[in-house]
């Protein structure tokens, strides 16, 4: 397989409501500030791949379509990729898919979300027919299984907590986190408002308005480019339908065998030791502990205890979301690029104050529907031995 | 990897004014059941699914999600989703084969356009800012474009109707086609106008459908089909998207496509995905399709026109017209978007 390597990354400032921007303006942001991280010019893009959750978020049927000058797709080829939160990682591979078939030497990639143009909260809610009503929204939905978690795990009450503290102090480093709470403590977190027993209000993701970009290139665009590269060693995607009997909320199936697929592919074979910072789905703080144990750096009800001692944080053995995380920024279509563009950061060496050192392999992770997709890519500071 | 990607099966649901389910469930199973079948593989066998469709058709967020209980994704499979006609998922899945990272692959595209009022329901495509506020419909858009041919000249009224009494005696020999019969050009233009200069001969009916085309690479292609449609092309492209900054009469999107996907002199059918008759006349010209060239002999679009599984089942009939002998060379073409935006053209051949 040829190797794919990303060049550049970009990110808009991540808010409640960009209503200095449009649609256009805030796709653009990203774009520009990836260009210009990657070192490429418009004249060498040679496709583009926008990713983006429900079009009811913002209003528009296939936003891409109007965006396409905005995009710098007009005159190429441009893909719009949909598949639930797990949307901004799967767009990044298509783009690398792209890459790697020796179809293009240079890929932009751009997810976005603009929830402040409509209500997310309805988007979500809309009740098709002859369908079981749930009517909760997202908290709502998962807050069962992080109790079958803590059930099944025996976990301690104030592990999502930490989660949150780490997570928040974590995106006051970050220049373009949503929030920023520096001074955030286990007692806050633990004052605030309980939304949906047990995840509390400092607990949750906002809901903000973002995009992410990256710019994919083939070999010889990455060993062209005057700064570092992360060279994409492995991707993988799985799907299960959200209902059906045996079906694992904790643990999905569909998760586990995607980072199972994932690590062999990497040709990694103790992703804890192995990895060095992994940029994970985290919208509500438990599912840290959670999706340690379905990535595999952890057994099976010891993914709390990882958390508890403190090894996820910046300085840890296995830091987790140095960036904040979704736990502090959440323009939802958007979310899954980030944790994949921050974990490119990471091993480019170009994560500023939230850079993690010696960071050399790292995991990009993404998540949607009712924990059903599941997009992941494990990128290096150098090339894949085999291409 | 391969180097060569062919399609080996194919399927559609009969395209109905409405499909009389709710469920794109209901329609999607029996579809993959024959694709599969023409394939001769199994649903475990199938590497990548890949789909298109669109949540604003359905009225409501994540509306491809329910879709993968038809494929019964248990264990987990590999799969993704466009928000766009299946003919890009189909394109996301040759990628796929051709890096290397699937053998085999089954897309399909899906969608209830009886659901909603479609024409009002596009208007939502056009830029929310400045225009989609003046709620310009889809058939009045296209009639604007059809008054841009009628007056420079490239296209009448009369070469229109003939398209739609041409698309609709092919169609008589399609089993799915909505649309059928024998009309003289004559007749058809003593009819009214729906949206000047478009009667509703020009224009396609609403449609619901479904789609399904399975895809293999190399030798796994040859296993499964004695003559497999070979894709030596497959291009796309997008033009700007506000109506008054291109020439609407032109289609250069398209011509790229065609170029990039190496569109041959020599080909014998062509399936285009053409929802107006004035459409068809400008995409001949795009494409620089002669008329020893036979367009549509499924009766086209104008006779069925399930929006996100229409530009896949052109590509999926002109790969049956090679499969089943009828065709050396054949190119399947999908449109998207207000006013043929966004184009993509795939090349067929009997030989790889």
């Amino acid at each position: 397989m040829r190797r794919a390597a990303v060049l550049g990354t970009g990110q808009t400032h991540h808010r409640t409501r960009r209503t200095d921007v449009s649609m256009a303006g805030l796709c653009r942001e990203a774009i520009d500030r990836a260009l210009a991280d990657a070192g490429v010019d418009w004249p060498d893009v040679d496709a583009v791949v926008l990713g983006k959750a429900p079009d009811l978020f913002e209003g528009v049927m296939m936003p891409e379509l109007f965006l396409a000058d905005a995009l710098g797709a007009s005159g190429r080829p441009l893909l719009r990729v949909h598949t639930a939160g797990s949307v901004g990682g799967a767009t990044a591979i298509v783009a690398t898919s792209l890459v790697r078939a020796g179809v293009h030497r240079r890929v932009l990639a751009v997810a976005f979300e603009k929830q402040s143009e409509s209500n997310a909260m309805w988007a979500l809610s809309i009740q098709p027919p002859f369908t079981a009503p749930i009517g909760a929204g997202a908290g709502g939905y998962f807050a069962p299984h992080i109790r079958s978690y803590i059930r099944r795990s025996h976990a301690p009450g104030h592990i999502g907590a930490l989660v949150a503290v780490k997570d928040r102090r974590n995106g006051a480093l970050n220049p373009y986190a949503h929030l920023r709470q520096p001074d955030i403590t286990l007692e806050s977190v633990q004052a605030s408002p309980m939304l949906w027993d047990p995840i509390r209000y400092d607990e949750t993701c906002p809901s903000s308005d973002g995009a992410c970009a990256v710019v994919i290139g083939d070999q010889e665009a990455a060993e062209a480019s005057e700064r570092p590269v992360a060279w994409i060693r492995a991707t993988a995607m799985r799907t299960e339908p959200t209902f059906f009997a045996g079906k694992d909320h904790v643990n999905p199936r569909a998760g586990a065998e995607a980072s199972q697929a994932l690590w062999r592919s990497a040709g990694i074979t103790d992703p804890f030791e192995q990895v060095d910072v992994a940029e994970i789905y985290v919208p509500f703080s438990w599912f840290e502990p959670m999706w340690l144990e379905n990535l595999g750096f952890a057994e099976a009800g010891h993914g709390w205890k990882l958390t508890e001692s403190g090894e996820t944080r910046i300085g840890g053995r296995l830091p987790i979301n140095p960036s904040g995380g979704v736990l502090c920024s959440n323009p939802i279509g958007a979310s899954g690029m980030l944790r994949f563009a921050e974990a490119a950061m990471q091993v480019m060496g170009r994560a500023g104050d939230h850079q993690v050192d010696g960071a050399r392999t790292a995991l990009g992770h993404a998540y949607g529907g009712g924990s059903q997709f599941f997009s992941m890519w494990v990128v290096s500071d150098t090339a894949p031995a085999s291409a | 990897m391969s180097e060569t990607v062919a399609v080996i099966g194919f399927a559609q649901a009969a395209n109905r004014p409405s499909a009389g389910t709710t469920s794109g469930v209901e329609t999607l199973v029996p579809v993959f059941r024959e694709a599969l079948a023409s394939a001769r593989l199994d649903r475990r066998e199938v590497d990548f699914w890949c789909s298109g469709s669109s949540d604003y058709l359905a009225g409501r967020a994540f509306s491809f999600v329910n879709a993968v209980d038809a494929i019964g994704a248990f264990p987990p499979i590999c799969e993704s989703h466009v928000e766009m006609d299946g003919a890009w998922a189909f394109y996301e899945a040759y990628v796929k084969i051709l890096a290397g990272e699937a053998e085999t692959a089954l897309v399909y595209g899906f969608g209830k356009s009886s659901a909603g009022l479609l024409r009002r329901v596009l208007a939502l495509q056009l830029d929310p800012y400045t225009a989609a506020p003046l709620w310009p419909d889809s058939v009045s858009v296209a009639a604007l474009q059809a008054r841009l041919a009628l007056d420079a000249g490239i296209v009448t009224e009369r070469a229109m109707a003939e398209v739609a009494a041409r698309s609709r005696a092919d169609a008589t020999t399609n089993p799915y086609a909505q649309v059928s019969g024998h009309a003289d050009p004559g007749d058809l233009l003593a009819a009214p106008y729906v949206a000047d200069p478009l009667r509703k001969h020009d224009c396609a009916p609403v449609s619901d459908g479904a789609a399904a085309l399975v895809l293999a690479g190399g030798e796994r292609a040859r296993r499964h089909r004695e003559r497999p449609a070979w894709i030596t092309g497959v291009a796309h492209r997008i033009d700007p998207p506000g109506l008054g900054e291109r020439d609407l009469t032109a289609v250069p999107s398209a011509s790229a496509a065609a170029e990039a996907a190496g569109l041959p002199d020599d080909l014998d059918v062509a399936e285009l995905h053409a929802p107006f008759t004035h459409q068809e006349l400008l995409l001949r010209a795009a494409l620089g399709l002669d008329d020893r060239v036979r367009i549509n002999p499924s009766g086209g679009a104008l006779c069925g026109n399930p929006m996100f599984s229409a530009g896949l089942a052109r590509i999926g009939m002109a790969a049956e017209q090679v499969m089943s002998g009828r065709a050396r060379t054949a190119a399947g073409h999908a449109t998207s978007g207000p006013a043929l935006q966004q184009n993509l053209i795939c090349v067929l051949e009997a030989e790889s």
